[in-house]
This record gives structure tokens, sequence and C-alpha cells, in this order.
């Protein structure tokens, strides 16, 4: 692992992905961080430049403005060594609100799953041509089955889940390792202040779980662990009964 | 932004106060976020919590927490300027910058405090004496007006800098803190410890040792008659030497003790081990810079040894001219009183300060730590009393109990902090529980 690692992070303006690019540089990489507000990535790149002496560029990137997607991975085939791709954007918008606004269905599946597809489709190829490289891409717990409170994001991230498996096996090939994170309860923008939160796990500990694990090539990586097994057990629940819980 | 319900207490516990809080986690949110219309109570604003008492509190009122507003902005290796976002701690500072050669100039004694809140209470070290406060060596500093304007300001600027250098959060959002870093050569201090065997060898052995770069005593608080006063003293210069800079391993309090686990006779034991673990004739060893600094921090969580229904701390600064009689007086209260806790320090202060409230003056300053039981409001009154007569103060980061009326004595630049805030916020926007309990927003 001698040749210069590079981490493109999509949607870097998040906890997690600000306290994953912390780390992967801290790891000795170099970063480039995605995402719409870069006046405010510029100062996590001073940051990041400042406390692990790693170059830390900023880059424009919207999910929802697919037609931006091809020229962002032209400029990216300019990048040296292996680049490696963290996708962690996301919004979750209350189910209430998209009952009210079923706009707002459309919005959070373009941006979770759909613009997901269109920038990690385009990004393909290039990696492909590489043959290195890790991608990492954020699924949810809520993908894992369909909710009352929360299904249409979990819908939107089961579809990103069922990608990343195409993707896996795709790039596997041709030596590139993708990975799925399906995080459970995280301290985050996200959640703050969310009643019926428990055993939440800070973002840089998931940071750290993240390049531990896809540095052992994990496929699957529900953080912290045991959410597989709550997951385990709520994917059990035979259909009949489920359907009457409001969990 | 949305706002979360939230309780929350001071590190000291005790009763909660319930707030809509917001934790924005980039710079145009906070913006936005203290901007947004506020209720009767107003907006508080909060770091990372460890004020003991009601600073960054506000019942029934608004909260903008800024622990995620984390960023180190700039870092010149030339001037030692280092420019952060609040939200930036005393433990990230240390762990970027010691391996380069750089440590802040003053810190507080716990490392999760931030940037922010070491402003707002224009922190003191066990330097002060030659350090002087946190706030002497800001250079400038961002700040958002509670009308929502942008401003910089720096020393130079005078009454705006002063009234918000210890200013409690109610000058508005600081943004961006520049100050200068020390630059230190080795891995840490060599430490030397000394006992005292009462008040008057303390005092004492503080005067002969007045010129060391850091000096802190541990006071057994427990201690009467003739040992009354009588402690530690730890005195430490930089070494040059490479320490060991191996990682303390770290603890966490996982439970809320019940109320009796601190009672005379544990803490009387404890007290006795303590002392009598300096050798008599004194010891000198070499300690790491973090363990030196932040030993409390080994132990994730300790305020839960007090139990759920918390703990004071009370502490005083009175002037060297009348500080012996009052540290005395306060010492014999405090034994008679059988509450003390161990933690108890103390230390020389400077006459180094930045603000209207900021909390040093050239004296003694004692801290010690109360459970909260029945009857403590009566003791920490006894105690206010004594520092008052003496011509000195409590310290407003760690208090939570004093009134109005005892702070205007204790606080006579009160008056230029004031005017400032009638000028900069006539509506009162930004609020408190202390500033309510201590009727900050009122007259002086
Ligand atoms: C174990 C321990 C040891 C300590 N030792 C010392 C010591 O040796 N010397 C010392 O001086 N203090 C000491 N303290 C007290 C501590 O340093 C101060 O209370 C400090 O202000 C805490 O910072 P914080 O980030 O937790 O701020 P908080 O307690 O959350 O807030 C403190 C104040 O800062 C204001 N504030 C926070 N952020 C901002 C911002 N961005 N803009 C404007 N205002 C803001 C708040 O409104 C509040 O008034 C100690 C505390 C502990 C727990």
């Amino acid at each position: 692992m001698s040749e210069m690692q590079t981490w493109l992070v999509l949607g870097a303006s998040s906890a997690i992905a600000r306290a994953f690019a912390r780390a992967a540089a801290a790891r000795g990489a170099d970063v480039i961080l995605a995402g719409r507000d870069t006046e405010d990535l510029a100062r996590t790149a001073a940051d990041i430049a400042i406390s692990t002496g790693r170059a830390a560029a900023t880059i424009s990137f919207d999910a929802l403005d697919v037609a931006s997607h091809a020229s962002l991975v032209q400029r990216l085939a300019a990048v040296p060594g292996v680049l490696n791709v963290a996708l962690m954007f996301g919004t979750m918008p209350e189910q209430a609100a998209i009952d009210a606004d079923p706009d707002l269905a459309l919005s959070c599946i373009a941006s979770n799953f759909s613009g997901a597809v269109s920038i990690l489709h385009r990004l393909a190829p290039l990696l492909e041509a590489r043959r290195a490289g890790v991608v990492i891409g954020f699924g949810s717990v809520a993908g894992d089955r369909g909710r009352l409170k929360n299904y249409v994001y979990g819908a939107a991230k089961s579809g990103l889940h069922t990608y990343l498996a195409g993707l896996r096996n795709r790039l596997g090939r041709g030596g590139v390792h993708v990975m799925t994170v399906k995080p459970g309860f995280v301290d985050t923008a996200m959640t703050f202040g969310l009643p019926g939160l428990f055993l939440v796990a800070s973002p840089e500990f998931v940071a750290r779980a993240c390049l531990d694990a896809a540095a052992r090539r994990k496929d699957v990586l529900y953080v912290p662990w045991f959410w597989w097994g709550i997951m385990a057990v709520i994917r059990a629940i035979p259909e009949r009964t489920f359907k009457r819980l409001s969990i | 932004m949305r706002k979360a319900a939230l309780q929350l207490t001071g590190w000291g516990r005790g009763p909660a106060s319930s707030l809509e809080a917001t934790r924005p986690e980039r710079f145009s949110e906070a913006v936005a976020a203290f901007s947004e219309p506020v209720g009767a109570h107003g907006l508080c604003l909060r770091g990372a919590g460890r004020s003991y008492g009601d600073c960054a509190l506000n019942a029934g009122g608004d909260a903008l927490i800024t622990t995620r507003l984390d960023r180190i902005l700039a870092f010149d290796a030339e001037t030692g300027i280092v420019q952060v976002e609040p939200g930036v701690d005393f433990r990230r500072l240390l762990q970027v910058f010691l391996p380069r050669g750089f440590l802040v100039p003053v810190t507080p004694g716990t490392f999760f405090a931030t940037i922010g809140g070491a402003v707002a209470n224009d922190v003191h070290g066990k330097n002060h004496e030659h350090a002087g406060s946190f706030c002497q060596h800001v250079t400038e500093l961002d700040l958002v007006l509670p009308d929502g304007s942008g401003r910089t300001v720096t020393p130079e600027d005078g009454a705006l800098f002063r009234a918000t250098a210890g200013g409690l959060g109610l000058t508005g959002l600081i943004t961006r803190i520049a100050f200068r870093m020390m630059r230190v050569s080795g891995g840490g201090v060599t430490v030397h410890e000394q006992r005292a065997n009462d008040l008057e060898a303390f005092l004492t052995a503080m005067a002969v040792s007045a010129d060391a770069t850091y000096s802190v005593g541990w006071i057994d608080g427990a201690a009467h008659g003739t040992r009354l006063g009588r402690g530690i003293l730890e005195t430490a210069e930089p070494c040059d030497d490479e320490i060991s800079r191996h990682r303390p391993r770290e603890l966490r309090v996982p439970v809320d003790f019940p109320g009796f686990a601190l009672n005379p006779v544990s803490i009387g034991i404890f007290n006795e081990t303590y002392f009598r673990r300096v050798p008599e004739a004194g010891r000198t060893r070499p300690v790491a810079w973090q363990k030196f600094l932040y030993p409390l921090d080994a132990i994730h969580d300790w305020n839960r040894i007090y139990g759920r229904r918390g703990f004071i701390q009370f502490q005083c600064v009175v002037p060297f001219e009348t500080g012996p009689a009052a540290l005395r007086d306060l010492l014999e209260v405090i034994s008679g009183s059988h509450r003390a806790s161990f933690l108890a320090v103390l230390k020389r202060m400077g006459a180094g300060r930045a603000g209207y409230l900021s909390f040093p003056m050239p004296g003694y300053t004692l801290a010690l730590d109360f459970p909260r039981r029945p009857g403590i409001e009566e003791l920490y009154e006894r105690l206010t009393a004594i520092t008052l007569d003496a011509g000195g103060r409590v310290y407003l980061a760690k208090d939570a109990l004093l009134d109005a009326l005892t702070f205007r004595r204790m606080y006579p630049e009160f008056a230029g902090f004031s005017e400032v805030l009638a000028s900069i916020d006539a509506s009162s926007r930004m609020q408190s529980d202390m500033a309510r309990r201590l009727r900050l927003r009122e007259a002086p």
C-alpha cells in the first residue's frame, strides 16, 4: 500500500463525513471534500491540512444536480495514485412531513438513492480502469425493513444497499472493493435531540470503524456492531406480525 | 434549524434546566441558528458544559451548543498564532500541537473545555501568576452580536473586548478566536511535590517558590486544629527531556454513586493517604504534559461520584494582604462543616485579567467541592461572606448560589460590563440562568 491514497468524500459537511475525512488524513491519505457548502468545507479542509499535514481540497458537489456529475468525474480523473470514494450524503425528512407532502418522498429518493447511483455509476469506469481503491457507501439500518416511522427513507436506503451489492460484484472483479455501511444511532445533526435513541455512537467512532473495516475488506458493516444482531431480530419478525408494530 | 428539547445541567449536576437547543455544525448554520427569533427567556450559549454552575443553562429558553463548530482554521508556526472555531477543545489542541512543540499558554484543569468557553470565563491555569489569564493571549475574536451583525474585536478595541472576555456569552456568539501558543521543547515538566503541615507552612512554601512556572496546591479540607490548612504543594518547570508519552489509561465512572459513598470517614481516609503519598522530604519526578495539566480527565464523568444530587464547587480568591486570615476562617468553617470533598485546591494568583467580569486578582485562590445536600446554601453563604469581607470574590464559572447583591460587591467593574450590554443588546436577547439569578441584565 505504498501508493498515494486519496479519499473523495461525497457529502463532506456531515459530522460523520468530517470525522471520516479527519481520520483518513490522520492515517496518511489526501482528501477531497465534496459538497454544496464549499465555503464551509474550506474550513474543514484547513483543519485537516493543519492537523495532519495532508493535502485537503474542496470541490462543489450536489447529489440532486445530476447533470453536473459527469464533469465532476472528469476532473477526478486527474487525481494521482489510488482514488477511494466515501459516499456519505443523505437526507432524512420526517415520515409525517413526507405524508403531508408527497413531493418530499421524491426528493428523499432523489438525494439518498438516485443521486448516489448517478455519481457512483459515473465513477465506476474510472475506478475499474485504475484497478484499485475502495468505495464506502452509507446505507442505513432503516433500509433493512420497511417501518411505519421511516419507510420512504428506508426504501431509498434499501435501494442503495441493493445497488451497492451489485456494484461490489462488478467492481470486485477489477480489484476495487465496495463496502456497505449500515450505521445505527449516531450522534449527528440528523438525530440530535430525537427521543428514543439508545447506545448512540460518536461520529469519530463510526469513522474509525469504517476505515478499519475497509482495510479488512469487509462487505457489509453494521456500526456499532451490535446493530447486526438487532436488525437480525427485526428482519426475523414475520410480516404478519410486523405490519401491526409501530417501531 | 430543528430545536431539540433537552434537560441539561452544569458540571456540578443537580437540578436540570429544560431548554430548546440547536447544535449547528457549519458556520452559516451557526449564524442562522443564532439569529432565529427567541422567546422571553432569550438565548444562551453553551460549549462543553464544563462550568459547574448555571452560566451555560437557560431554563425555559433557547440554547446554542457550539461543540460541533470544531475546526482549526489557521496556524502560523512563525508567530505561534492559532485561529480556531469556538468548539475546538483543549484536548484537540494538545493532540495536534504538542508533537510540534506548541502548547496553549493558559489552560484550565480539564481539556474537555472549549476555547469559546475559555474566553467567556477568561480562564486561568496553574501558571496564572506568570502567564496571566487566557484572554490576555487572545489577539482577535470574531463575534456575532445579539442583533446578528458580525464584528472582529481586538484587545485594542477596549470596551467590547473587555465585555466579551469573561463575559459569560452575553455579548454574543464568538465564532473565531485567534491566540498565541507557547513554544515548548520537551514532553513535560519536572514536578516537585512537598508536604505542608499547616496553613502557615503552606503559604510560606508558596511564597518561597513564587517564581516557579507552574504552582498548585492540594489542600486537605477535612484537617482541623493544628493540621488546619495542611496539604501538598506541587511546583513544576518545563523540561527538555523526552518523557514517555504513553497514553494515560482512561477510566469511566459508569453509574451514579449512592449519596452515602462520600462521607467524612471515607474522605478522611482518602485525604490522609493522599497526604502521606508524598514522602516527608518531598519528591521530584518528570511528568508528561497531559498528566500534569489534566489529571482529572483520566477519569471520565467523575462528577457522577457525587450521585444524582450533584455537588457545588466554591472557588474564591482573596487578596494577599487579607488572605492568610481569611483562608484560616474559610478552612475552619469548611472543616467544621464535615462536608468538604477531597478535591480541594489552593493556588496563588497574579493580577492578570482581561475582562470586566474576569475572576483573577492578586492573592490566594481556594477551590473546594461540596456534595449538594440540605444546608449547602447556608455554608456557601458563610464562605462568600468571609470572602467578601476580605475583599475577595467567587469565580462565576463555578458558581450556582451567589446572590445578585453580593455579586455586585465582588465585581466592581460590573458597571462597565452593563454599559456595553445595554448598548449592544437593549432587548436582553442574551440570557442564562446565571444572568437571571445575578440580575446581569439589570442595572448595576
Ligand atoms: C475538572 C475541571 C477543572 C477546571 N479547572 C479550571 C481551572 O483550572 N481554571 C479555570 O479558570 N477554570 C477551570 N474550570 C472551569 C472551566 O474551565 C470553565 O467553566 C470553562 O468556561 C468551561 O468551558 P466549556 O466549553 O465547558 O463552556 P461552558 O461551561 O459550556 O460555557 C461557559 C460559558 O461560555 C459561554 N460560551 C461558550 N461558548 C461560547 C461562544 N462560542 N461564544 C460566547 N460564549 C460562549 C457560555 O455561554 C458560558 O457562559 C474547570 C472545570 C472542570 C470541570
